[in-house]
C-alpha cells in the first residue's frame, strides 16, 4: 500500500466513492490552475486535498531548510575550480528572527564584516563584478541551482567582449537581497549580482532569483535593481537566465546604471503572448 | 497639540508620550508593530495601555490628530467629513463606554447605520483594540453595508465571492478555463476580477473586453474588474474599454498613497469617468479598493502609527468614493507584518469590524504566503469567523492556489463550504441566475447540479482536445 505511486488525475476519474468528477478536467491542459478538482458533496476530494497539503509541506520545508554551506562550497570548488567561497552571515540570528526582521537580513553581522574586510584587504580591487549567493527564503533553490547557474554564467562571461574581473565568491546565510550591496561595496565592485532563493510558491519550492545592482552601496533602493525571477528547470531555464544576466550586465555597464531605467528588451517577445492560441472559448 | 497620557496601576504610573504611542501600545501583538518599534514592551504594558485607552473620551480623537491636518489629505478628509450631529449620540462616551454601547441592545443595525458619519477611523481603531474576537464578530454582524452594480452585495444572510481567474502570462484560454470552473462552482457574484500579469493599459483593455464578452454572452448579473493602477483604468475608459469597476490599492496616509502613485483627486476623477459609462443595472457603486495592514510601514509612510490604525484610516478614503467592494488582503503582506495564523485571524476580524462600523462594504482576502506560520486550517478558521460576522465577500480561486501571485486564498469549494455551513446565499440576482442556468439545483441552492449545464457544455464542445 505504502509503495503505491501517487495517482494521476486520469486514474482517479470516476472511481472514487462519494466523489463527483467534473467533466471539464480536459481544461487542465490550458492552465496550471487547480481546476476541475471534482467534489465530495461540495468539498475537496481526499486525493486533491492531500495533493495540496503535499505542495504546501514542500514549500514550508523549503522556507525552513538550512543552507548546507559546506556541501555547497565543496560543489563550487569541484565544479567551477575556484577557491572555497567566503562564508558570511546576516544579523538575523535564526529563521524565526529572519522572517520577522527583514532589516536584520539586509546587514552583515560583526564577525562577517571583519572577515569580509580581511578578504578585501588581501585582494587587488576594484572588481567588475561581485557574485553573492544568499539563502533567502529557499535554501533549496540555492542547493539545486546555484552551481549550475554560476557555471553557465561563467561560460557567458568568459565568452564576452568585455572583461569581467570577478571578486571572490561569497555565501551569505539568513540574508535578503540588499545584503549584496554591502558585499559589493566592500569589494569596490562595479556591479553586484545576488543569487537568492525566492519565496516558494506551491508548485515552485526551488525558484532562484537574480538581482543586479550597478554601483552597489548600502542604502541603494530596490528601484535601482534589475531582477530575473523564477529561475528553475520548470520556469526560466538556467541557460536562458545566464544569457539574460550577461545581457543586463553589459547594458548596466554601458549605461552605468541599473534599475527601472535599464529596460530588459530581451523579454519583449513574451509580452502579450498567448501560448494556447485557443483564446476565450467561453464566447465562441 | 498632542499631550501625554497616564495610567496608574497600583504603585506604578505608566506614561504614554502621545496618542499614537497609546494606540500602538494598546494593539494586540503583531510582528509589523515590532518591526516599526512601536509595539508594547511587555504584555502588562499592553493591557495597561488598553485600560488607559478605555478611559479616553472619544472626543479626544477630534482634537489630538494622529497625523497633522496640514500634512495629510486623509486627515483633512476625516476631519472635514466628520458629522458632529451624528456623533452626538456617542459624544460623551469614553472608548470603554463605546465598546459597551456597541455590544448593547440599543445599538441596533438602524442606529449603527445612522451613526456612521459620526465615527472616525481612529475611534473605530481604538475601540477595536479593546475588543475580543467575539466582540468584533458580534458588532460587525449588526453593521450591514449594502452596495450594488449588476447585483446586490452585503445583504444579511448572503456571502459573495470574487472569482479570481489569474494566470501567470494572462493567457486568455487559461483565464477562461478558471472562469468556467468558478462559475460552475457558483462563484463570481461580487466580481470577476483579474490581477494582470502584465500591468499596462493595452493588456488591461484586452482583458476587459474578454470579461465583458463572457458576462454579456451568459447574461451574468455580475461585474468585471482588471486590477490595474487607477491611472491605467482611466486611460482604458478614455479608449472606450468596457470598464465596470475602477480598482486601486489604497492606504491610510497621504504618503502611502503617493508611494502607490495617486491621490484623492485621481480617485475622484476615475470614479466620475466610470459613472459616466452608466453600466450598472441595479446600482452605481463603481469602485473596488484593496487594503491591508502593513502597507504604510512598507512604504515608510506610517507617521509612527501602529499598522492597524493606519489601516482603519484607509477606510475613510474608501467610504468617500462609495465603493462596491473593499477588500483587506490580510495575509498577503508576509510574516514581517502578520507573523502567524493567530495574527492574521485577529487582523482579518479587526479590519472587517472597522470597515463595517465606518460603513464600508467590507470583504476579506482570507490568505497567507508560504513563509508565514499559517496553513489551510487557519484559513478555515478565519473564513468561518468572517462568515459568522457577516462579511460581504471573500475570494474564490481554483483549489486555493493563485498561480500568478503565488499565495493561497479561499477556493471555490471553500465558498460553498461556508455558505452551506452557515446557511448563506450568494447575491439574490446571481442566485436566480445560478438556478436559471441549472448550475445549482432548483429548491436547494446549496447543492450543485450533477449534470453539466447546457450553455457551458456547448462551450466545452468547441474545444477539440478536452477529454470530456
Amino acid at each position: 500500500m505504502s509503495d503505491r505511486k501517487p495517482r494521476t488525475p486520469a486514474d482517479t476519474a470516476g472511481d472514487d466513492i462519494g466523489v463527483v468528477d467534473n467533466p471539464w478536467q480536459g481544461l487542465r491542459a490550458f492552465t496550471d490552475a487547480r481546476i476541475g478538482l471534482g467534489r465530495a458533496g461540495i468539498s475537496l476530494p481526499t486525493q486533491r486535498m492531500l495533493e495540496f497539503q503535499l505542495a504546501h509541506a514542500q514549500a514550508r520545508d523549503a522556507v525552513h531548510w538550512p543552507l548546507n554551506v559546506d556541501a555547497l562550497s565543496e560543489q563550487l570548488t569541484d565544479t567551477l575550480g575556484i577557491d572555497a567561497p567566503l562564508r558570511l552571515h546576516s544579523q538575523a540570528g535564526d529563521r524565526t528572527e529572519y522572517l520577522q526582521r527583514p532589516d536584520l537580513g539586509r546587514r552583515l553581522d560583526e564577525h562577517s564584516r571583519k572577515s569580509l574586510q580581511e578578504t578585501v584587504d588581501a585582494e587587488d580591487s576594484p572588481f567588475d563584478l561581485a557574485l553573492v549567493i544568499v539563502d533567502g527564503l529557499s535554501a533549496r533553490a540555492i542547493e539545486a541551482h546555484a552551481v549550475t547557474f554560476l557555471a553557465a554564467l561563467s561560460r557567458e562571461l568568459d565568452a564576452d567582449d568585455n572583461d569581467w574581473r570577478r571578486a571572490p565568491l561569497t555565501v551569505v546565510e539568513q540574508g535578503r537581497v540588499a545584503i549584496g550591496d554591502e558585499v559589493g561595496e566592500a569589494f569596490n565592485a562595479r556591479a553586484v549580482l545576488v543569487l537568492i532563493g525566492e519565496r516558494p510558491g506551491l508548485s515552485s519550492p526551488d525558484s532562484l532569483g537574480l538581482y543586479l545592482t550597478w554601483a552597489p552601496k548600502r542604502g541603494v533602493s530596490d528601484g535601482q535593481r534589475n531582477c530575473i525571477s523564477n529561475v528553475r528547470p520548470e520556469g526560466l531555464k538556467i541557460e536562458v537566465a545566464a544569457s539574460r544576466a550577461r545581457y543586463l550586465l553589459n547594458e548596466a555597464r554601458r549605461l552605468e546604471l541599473s534599475g527601472v531605467k535599464l529596460k530588459d528588451r530581451s523579454e519583449d517577445d513574451v509580452i502579450d503572448h498567448d501560448k494556447n492560441e485557443t483564446g476565450n472559448f467561453l464566447t465562441y | 497639540m498632542s499631550g501625554s497620557y497616564r495610567y496608574s496601576l497600583g504603585e506604578r504610573t505608566y506614561r504614554f508620550d502621545s496618542l499614537a504611542e497609546l494606540m500602538a501600545k494598546a494593539t494586540p501583538a503583531r510582528s509589523g508593530d515590532r518591526l516599526a518599534g512601536v509595539i508594547a514592551e511587555s504584555a502588562e504594558q499592553r493591557v495597561v495601555a488598553q485600560m488607559a485607552l478605555a478611559d479616553l473620551p472619544l472626543a479626544t480623537f477630534l482634537e489630538d490628530l494622529l497625523v497633522p491636518y496640514e500634512e495629510d489629505e486623509i486627515t483633512r478628509l476625516i476631519v472635514d467629513r466628520h458629522d458632529r450631529q451624528a456623533f452626538e449620540t456617542i459624544s460623551s462616551f469614553t472608548v470603554g463606554d463605546f465598546r459597551n454601547w456597541l455590544l448593547s441592545d440599543e445599538a441596533t443595525p438602524e442606529v449603527l447605520d445612522a451613526l456612521r458619519p459620526g465615527i472616525t477611523p481612529e475611534m473605530a481603531a481604538a475601540v477595536s483594540k479593546i475588543m475580543r474576537n467575539q466582540d468584533l464578530i458580534l458588532v460587525a454582524r449588526k453593521c450591514r453595508v449594502r452596495s450594488a452594480f449588476r447585483d446586490t452585495i452585503g445583504l444579511a444572510g448572503h456571502l459573495s465571492t470574487r472569482l479570481q481567474p489569474n494566470h501567470p502570462t494572462d493567457d486568455l484560454t487559461g483565464i477562461a478555463a478558471s472562469i468556467f470552473d468558478g462559475l460552475l462552482y457558483g462563484n463570481g457574484d461580487a466580481v470577476i476580477g483579474i490581477n494582470p500579469a502584465t500591468d499596462n493599459v493595452a493588456q488591461s483593455v484586452k482583458l476587459l473586453h474578454m470579461l465583458d464578452a463572457v458576462i454579456r454572452k451568459y447574461e451574468i448579473p455580475t461585474q468585471s474588474c482588471v486590477l490595474t493602477h487607477v491611472t491605467n483604468t482611466l486611460e482604458a475608459i478614455e479608449q472606450g474599454a468596457p470598464v465596470d469597476l475602477v480598482f486601486q490599492s489604497i492606504g491610510g496616509t497621504e504618503a502611502t498613497n503617493r508611494s502607490f502613485g495617486f491621490g484623492l483627486a485621481e480617485l475622484a476623477e476615475a470614479r466620475d469617468a466610470a459613472l459616466s459609462l452608466n453600466r450598472g443595472t441595479v446600482g452605481d457603486n463603481v469602485m473596488y479598493f484593496e487594503t491591508g495592514q502593513g502597507s504604510s510601514l512598507s512604504a515608510d509612510a506610517h507617521h509612527g502609527l501602529d499598522q492597524q490604525t493606519c489601516e482603519a484610516r484607509a477606510y475613510a478614503v474608501a467610504r468617500e468614493f462609495k465603493p462596491l467592494l473593499v477588500n483587506t488582503v490580510v495575509g498577503f503582506i508576509g510574516p514581517e507584518y502578520l507573523f502567524d495564523g493567530k495574527e492574521i485571524i485577529r487582523a482579518g476580524l479587526e479590519d472587517h469590524f472597522c470597515g463595517k462600523l465606518l460603513g464600508v462594504p467590507m470583504g476579506c482576502d482570507v490568505c497567507y504566503t508560504n513563509h508565514a506560520e499559517a496553513d489551510q486550517n487557519d484559513m478555515d478558521n478565519l473564513l468561518t469567523l468572517l462568515g459568522v460576522a457577516g462579511c460581504n465577500f471573500v475570494m474564490g480561486i481554483p483549489g486555493s492556489d493563485d498561480i500568478m501571485l503565488n499565495y493561497q486564498t479561499t477556493s471555490f469549494h471553500d465558498a460553498l463550504y461556508v455558505r452551506r455551513a452557515l446557511g448563506l446565499k450568494s447575491a439574490p440576482e446571481f442566485e436566480a441566475w445560478l438556478k436559471h442556468m441549472e448550475i445549482v439545483r432548483d429548491g436547494d441552492s446549496h447543492r450543485l447540479s450533477e449534470r453539466l449545464p447546457q450553455a457551458f457544455a456547448r462551450s466545452l464542445d468547441q474545444l477539440p482536445e478536452t477529454g470530456s
